[in-house]
């Protein structure tokens, strides 16, 4: 596996928000609040541009104007081939209604930096699309090797200190009922990706980092993975 | 000049307008109808960034019960979503309020980090139009408007052409308009968006840098109205082009 190029994506990568039980519980009542008036029925997307992209180890720029950054780290699934290509042939024997259009091919690492925002009101453009705000891990790793997602947990150490482990157990729609949710109203493709979520801290927030500070992601029992590392930098003026 | 993509023949071409027809890029003449109409750029190494606009005409944020932003709203696409000219768009079996958006699409031309308004025009490689579908019955308050609305396969038609910069002696002077089955039903002018494109040029290369064939689709003024199966929607930008789509 460490042979093989570092994975880079080749498709749009889609983020996830209020994916995890601990997400939702800090919003509590302000769900049924304006703005939002209810909770969200559909999943809640977004979209990480490719100018966000950050190779596993390049410093990540941070502009003059913002203090702290907040940590996102989850991992994400790699869109395979079609239901309808060859290789899925055994699949494609399936009832064709049955079948899922889309079909995971890898999981990865991934880092989602975003600027810290109370409201998820409006899409997160200007929070989420800064350059190099989203690590990307190098080792991408067989969705027959992860099995179910739900098993995994990730720690996420700044400087070397374990800041928070995210428990896959805790999502609020599994990664098969995510995609089957996206699917309703959405195909996404070959080497499209899709965030799982990014969870909060116990009792709301999410990790915050500074300049100078390096953020490692990692998988415990799953080193395929490999450690997911960026450090935030001052962007040059 | 006008540039298209197409396929004919069983490939896929790039095409230029010529005298009503499509000259393909080995040399070809073809009819306009014997072609099927692709969105009218060429593929790009990573994800397309594709921005569109909400509420870029002060008409329209009060046809919506908004008052106008005082800072882009801003949503972002996938590729996936985009569909050409004289294509299909589905509509989900059982909504009441699907709409389309006829908008002025910026082509971005070169990499664009940090620019002025005031250069903005030298990133601008061309223009097209986009029809960027809403259907209502999904709209949430996360992250609004949210992917189920704006996101769906089939649901931005694009082209039928991309228009070189230097041939649009302004941008934000160009007549809009769509009509549904020959009835006029929205009509305004680039000059009405709140933010214009040198704007959106200089706040979006603030903080996020644009690469050649990223899009900005700019917003669309009053005038929205149900489109039901079998309607056919005609979105018109003066001088970048006519794009039909019909629903199904």
């Amino acid at each position: 596996m460490t042979s093989e190029a570092p994975f880079w994506p080749t498709g749009t990568v889609y983020g996830t928000l209020l994916n995890f039980r601990d997400e939702v519980a800090a919003l509590g009542a302000q769900m049924t609040q304006p703005p939002y008036k209810a909770k969200p029925q559909a999943p809640v997307l977004f979209v990480k541009t490719a100018n966000t992209w950050s190779a596993n180890g390049v410093a990540v720029p941070v502009p003059s104007r913002v203090p702290e950054v907040e940590v996102g780290a989850t991992l994400a699934m790699v869109m395979g081939l079609s239901p309808f290509s060859e290789s899925n042939w055994p699949l494609a024997l399936v009832n064709s209604a049955q079948l899922a259009t889309n079909i995971v091919a890898y999981y990865v690492l991934m880092d989602d930096f975003s600027l810290p925002h109370a409201s998820y009101f409006r899409p997160p453009v200007k929070f989420k699309c800064l350059d190099g705000f989203l690590g990307v891990g190098a080792q991408r790793v067989s969705a027959d090797h992860v099995g179910d997602p739900a098993k995994l947990k990730l720690e996420v150490r700044i400087n070397d200190e374990l800041r928070q482990t995210v428990d896959f157990s805790h999502m609020v729609r599994s990664a098969a009922q995510l995609l089957a949710d996206v699917d309703e109203f959405m195909t996404l493709r070959e080497g499209d990706v899709l965030m799982l979520g990014c969870d909060c801290l116990p009792g709301g927030g999410r990790p915050l980092a500074r300049v100078g500070d390096r953020i490692d992601i990692s998988v415990p029992g799953m080193p395929a993975f490999g450690t997911l590392s960026n450090t935030l930098v001052a962007e040059a003026p | 000049m006008k540039h298209a993509r197409v396929a004919y023949a069983g490939a896929i071409h790039d095409a230029i307008e010529r005298d009503g027809q499509l000259l393909l890029a080995d040399g070809r003449l073809v009819s306009q109808d014997a072609v099927v109409w692709l969105p009218p750029f060429k593929p790009v190494q990573h994800a397309r960034t594709i921005l569109a606009l909400g509420l870029n005409y002060a008409d329209h944020a009060k046809e919506l019960e908004f008052k106008a932003p005082e800072e882009p709203l801003v949503f972002i696409k996938g590729e996936a979503a985009l569909i050409g000219h004289r294509a299909f768009t589905r509509r989900p079996a059982g909504v009441t309020f699907m709409h389309y958006e006829c908008e002025l699409t910026v082509v971005i031309g070169k990499s664009a980090r940090r620019v002025k308004r005031y250069d903005a025009y030298d990133f601008v490689a061309g223009y097209t139009v986009a029809n960027d579908y809403a259907i209502r019955d999904y709209l949430e308050n996360w992250y609004r408007p949210n992917l189920r609305v704006k996101n769906r396969d089939t649901c931005t038609p694009i082209g039928p052409w991309r228009v070189d910069a230097a041939d649009i002696a302004n941008p934000q002077a160009l007549a809009l308009q769509t009509t549904v089955n020959g009835k006029v039903t929205q009509s305004g002018n680039t000059r009405d968006m709140i933010f214009n494109v040198p704007f959106l040029i200089e706040y979006f290369s603030s903080f996020m840098t644009l690469q050649p064939g990223d899009l900005i689709l700019t917003g669309t003024p009053d005038g929205v109205v149900d489109c039901q199966p079998g309607d056919v929607i005609v979105t018109e930008i003066e001088g970048i082009g006519i794009l039909h789509n019909t629903i199904r």
